[in-house]
């Protein structure tokens, strides 16, 4: 029997709210334990890089591209510019580069 | 700070993450309309989902038919780490927040946002979070509508640049807080080299991406805070 797409949708969104909810709503006091404070800054971090690497050389046509804007992104983060600047730029190394990548027939 | 100020100050802060939305959910909605979901059903999960990853893993499934349990399933381990984060945010948050706040600021949890609130110095005003979400959810939604409408004729290498954005943007995250602290330069290279590991070694790469990174974000961040235990205020500030 096929799913209606509206419940679909409506249990995705309910699973999802709940996961980012209960937290907020339990955890009331301010956590004075040094281990679980140490452990919730690296958080951010951890899961960031890893969602970042390997599965950004596999966001774009070809990993060629992709090197090459990981490594002008991570150059322009280093310098601390912007987080609009540092992900167009990106793109457009991306973009130029892929260009390239074609009119050789590397791609 | 007053509350129309936090609120400005928020948007303010969403704009790169306005933009950043507006390229991902782009490519989102592309791929939506190709499985078969009209404008106003996509729209409609971007608008109350507002997950990136959990939404292009359920295309997968909805195009397959897959059952309910199987689509609860995934988005429950692919938006674990938002269990985390939310965790780490309600540190963040005044003690004596209401419930009438709680709510809606939990609902904003995103990669993105939660970034944006925790580098934020001091307590978490609601009203930041209102503003970055303002800003956020716009973008999604409308990225998403936009790329269910304009389907496939945007030229491939435009959708193919465009496909970098959302990482660019973590990058951007992550990478100036390695320059001054060696602890989160180490958590941030070692996460990518576990992450390869998982993903490239036979057996490990079975793993699902969303367990892969729970594993990994639990592990590292055990280790560093073993390693590396933070000062109290430098937790509160950062």
């Amino acid at each position: 029997m096929k799913v209606n797409i509206y419940i679909y949708i409506f249990v995705m969104a309910l699973v999802t709210y709940l996961i980012r909810m209960i937290p907020l709503t339990l955890i009331k006091k301010k956590v004075k334990n040094q281990f679980i404070c140490s452990f919730l800054y690296y958080v951010p971090y951890a899961t960031l890089a890893a969602m970042t690497f390997p599965a950004i050389l596999y966001s774009t046509s070809s990993p060629y591209s992709a090197i090459l804007g990981f490594l002008i992104a991570v150059l322009l983060a280093y310098k601390g510019k912007s987080l609009i600047l540092v992900a167009c730029s990106a793109c457009l190394a991306v973009f130029i580069c892929e260009i390239i990548l074609v009119t050789f027939g590397l791609i | 700070m007053k509350i129309s100020t936090e609120y400005t100050s928020g948007i303010k802060d969403g704009i790169p993450i306005f933009l950043g939305y507006l390229a991902v959910s782009f490519a989102f909605g592309i791929q939506a309309s190709k499985i078969g979901l009209t404008v106003f059903q996509a729209g409609l999960m971007s608008f109350t989902n507002f997950t990136s990853t959990g939404q292009f893993a359920s295309l997968t499934i909805i195009a397959a038919g897959g059952t309910i349990g199987e689509l609860a399933f995934s988005q429950f381990v692919i938006n674990l780490r938002y269990l985390l984060m939310s965790c780490t945010l309600s540190q963040k948050l005044n003690d004596n927040t209401p419930f009438y706040h709680r709510f809606p600021v939990a609902f904003g949890i995103s990669d993105e946002i939660f970034a944006a609130s925790v580098t934020k110095s001091g307590e978490l005003s609601p009203f930041y979070s209102y503003g970055l979400m303002s800003a956020a959810i716009t973008g999604w939604t409308l990225g998403t509508v936009l790329g269910v409408v304009s389907g496939d004729f945007l030229p491939g290498n435009i959708i193919s640049a465009l496909g970098i954005a959302i990482y660019g943007m973590f990058v951007a995250i992550i990478i100036p807080q390695t320059k001054k602290e060696k602890s989160v330069l180490s958590v941030v290279i070692s996460a990518m080299i576990m992450s390869c590991l998982m993903y490239y070694v036979p057996y490990l790469s079975e793993i699902s991406a969303g367990f892969r990174i729970i594993i990994i974000t639990i592990a590292i961040s055990v280790i560093a805070a073993l390693l590396f235990p933070v000062k109290e205020d430098t937790a509160n500030e950062s």
